[in-house]
């Protein structure tokens, strides 16, 4: 091998190694966890993310009455939209009812979904509080917690599901093989 | 395989009930089809009107447009919108497929599932936060992900709850579009996500990512890395154009194959996690419960699936005659292998012909050549795609999950043609 055709080598392999490092112009800017603060919202089902701040199912009954009732009925019980309490035992039953206490697996996400998503017209606009004592009120009305037991950051990561335990975990077998038989 | 007497090998029938081989088709050219052919399938003849010269030859048309719409005579082509009761916002639209052809949705019939409304973005104000477990925390403004390098392929897109009608007791009476209206096939173009995760640099050990839209619902699901690693885009354009506001503008993730609702629509926000974050719409709904109360989760890719579009509810039959059936395939797997149709509710199957080109994990257009002889009928169609996955019957699916409401029904629909040409939706 010539000279010039080590340094051709050198270069092109040089140029490879920079296309990897970099196939895109880079052009993402860096922020610190502070600034990125007001959006990570999300709860893993460990608790993490889980805020500071407490609430009991007391104080989560009236603010469910206020914010929460008139779509999803007194005491959750469903009507017009989502029924949130009962239905446990149905899942084998051709009228299945899927509430937060008969089919949701993880108490995290009850804290999450509030935060996130409600109330429907006004979403984002509770206190970290006012979530912890809605996630109260619903565990308490499910008979999963105590009537005056406190959720809060420590509490509701322990919180077993009644239907923790009821998920076949597909992925990722299904996605790629399919559930189709062949 | 039974054959007619007439020896014109494109009038072979190829299945019960008047399936023609699929080569008449193929030949693209009546003049292939010997005289004797044409005169076994023509219709009886009818003369014509005297032509007269229409008055839109007599005066200029109109102008130019700076933005197309369709014909008014097309006005009732329509996506059929369906609501949740006292929410705005929340709910469905479906694509009216029996009104459609190829294989390409109409932007603005592509289906809609909103949970809580469209949001009005600015995409001057819009970032998309890429965080986590990740070495370099970034944000992108749309302007800069213009920039870029771009993928664009020929995609479908489906809600995991489209065709969850035919799991009901009674087989819904409705326009096809009603039943299986919540899917569409766009090409989309868009950023491959593993540049920008690269870019991040995702730390080791962490095999999650938490995607997150910007409207009012926060809508988030977890999706593998090796997904998004593998062949998901952030999705910029749709048929060209830029994103509509319905399907995710400024920007939505784009997973190929994968269920509707993870394929997040105004994208905000990923987050690397080392485990399922699971959110509501990943646990609550978009789940498959089994007759024996356990139930699927994380279920993915949408699996083998076909319908024939026309004839099909909202379509009747005008007499006797050849007709051409037709309808759509596609699968979360891969390409589309074969499509059967069936005339006489399944005991005999007659393979289709497939469009060109054949794409992975995209709508595919099957085409199937039939003599109605003016008789009851009942058409299905069954696909095969590359995995080896059959399509299956509606029977198998309720005897795993029963007759309720449930997500992922891939099951083969059937059509029966009453001897007047109206077609119901039956379960055969």
């Amino acid at each position: 091998m010539s000279t010039r055709s080590v340094g051709v080598a050198l270069i092109a392999s040089a140029l490879c190694v920079a296309a990897h490092a970099q196939s895109g112009p880079g052009l993402g800017q860096p922020v610190s966890a502070a600034d990125a603060a007001a959006w990570d919202i999300s709860i893993q089902p460990d608790g993490t993310g889980l805020p500071p701040g407490s609430g009991n199912a007391a104080a989560g009954a009236q603010i469910f009455a206020t914010h929460c009732a008139a779509c999803h009925g007194q005491g959750g019980v469903g009507q017009p939209n989502d029924k949130l309490v009962g239905g446990q035992g149905t899942l084998t039953q051709l009228q299945q009812v899927r509430t937060v206490g008969s089919y949701w697996p993880y108490a995290t996400t009850i804290f999450d979904y509030i935060r996130r998503a409600m109330p429907f017209q006004t979403p984002e606009s509770l206190t970290n509080d006012q979530v912890y004592a809605l996630t109260a009120y619903l565990l308490s009305e499910n008979g999963i917690i105590g009537a005056n037991d406190t959720m809060n950051a420590q509490t509701l990561r322990q919180v077993k599901m009644p239907n923790r335990d009821g998920f076949i975990m597909a992925y990722p077998k299904r996605a790629d093989q399919g559930r189709t038989r062949r | 395989m039974k054959k007619t007497t007439n020896t014109d090998p494109a009038l072979e029938v190829v299945a019960g009930n008047g399936l023609l081989h699929r080569r008449l088709f193929l030949t693209q050219s009546a003049a292939l089809v010997g005289a004797g052919g044409l005169s076994l399938l023509a219709a009886q003849p009818v003369d014509a009107e005297p032509l007269a010269v229409p008055p839109w030859m007599k005066a200029p048309g109109t102008h130019m447009s700076v933005y197309g719409s369709p014909s008014k005579y097309e006005a009732g082509t329509q996506r059929f919108v369906g609501g949740t009761p006292n929410v705005v916002g929340s709910g469905v639209s479906f694509t009216p497929h029996h009104k459609l052809h190829g294989t390409i949705t109409p932007n603005s019939l592509h289906f809609e599932r909103h949970h809580s409304g469209v949001p009005d973005i600015d995409p001057a104000a819009h970032r998309l936060l890429i965080h986590g477990a990740v070495r370099r925390p970034l944000t992108f403004t749309v302007e800069s992900l213009l920039r870029y390098p771009t993928v664009t392929r020929i995609q479908f897109l489906e809600c995991a709850g489209n065709s969850g009608g035919n799991l009901s007791p009674q087989p819904p009476q409705a326009p096809l579009g009603m039943i299986h209206g919540l899917m569409s096939c766009s090409e989309w173009t868009g950023v491959p996500l593993s540049i920008l995760l690269d870019e991040a640099g995702v730390e080791k050990g962490n095999e999650w990512v938490l995607a997150e839209g910007a409207d009012a619902a926060a809508m988030a699901r977890s999706v593998p890395l090796k997904k998004l690693m593998d062949d998901a885009m952030i999705a910029l354009y749709q048929n060209g154009e830029r994103l509509r506001p319905e399907n995710g503008y400024p920007m939505r993730l784009f997973l190929p194959g994968y269920e509707g609702n993870m394929n997040v629509k105004w994208l905000r926000r990923l987050k690397v996690v080392n485990a399922p974050t699971m959110t509501r719409d990943e646990t609550s709904h978009y789940t498959d419960v089994l007759l024996n109360g356990k139930a699927l989760i994380l279920t993915y890719p949408m699996e083998v699936k076909s319908v024939i579009t026309s004839p099909s509810t909202g379509l009747a039959m005008k007499g006797p005659g050849l007709y051409e059936i037709t309808g759509l395939a596609w699968s979360g797997l891969g390409k589309i292998r074969r499509v059967e149709v069936s005339a006489d509710g399944g005991k005999s199957w007659a393979q289709a012909a497939l469009n060109e080109p054949v794409l992975s994990k995209a709508f595919t257009r099957f085409r199937m050549a039939w003599r109605w002889n003016g008789g009851p009928a009942t058409l299905m169609s069954r696909a095969v795609d590359e995995t080896g996955a059959v399509q299956p019957t509606r029977a198998s699916i309720v005897a795993e999950r029963g007759e309720r409401q449930n997500y992922h029904m891939n099951g083969i629909q059937a059509w029966a043609i009453a001897a007047n040409g109206e077609v119901s939706n039956v379960y055969a």
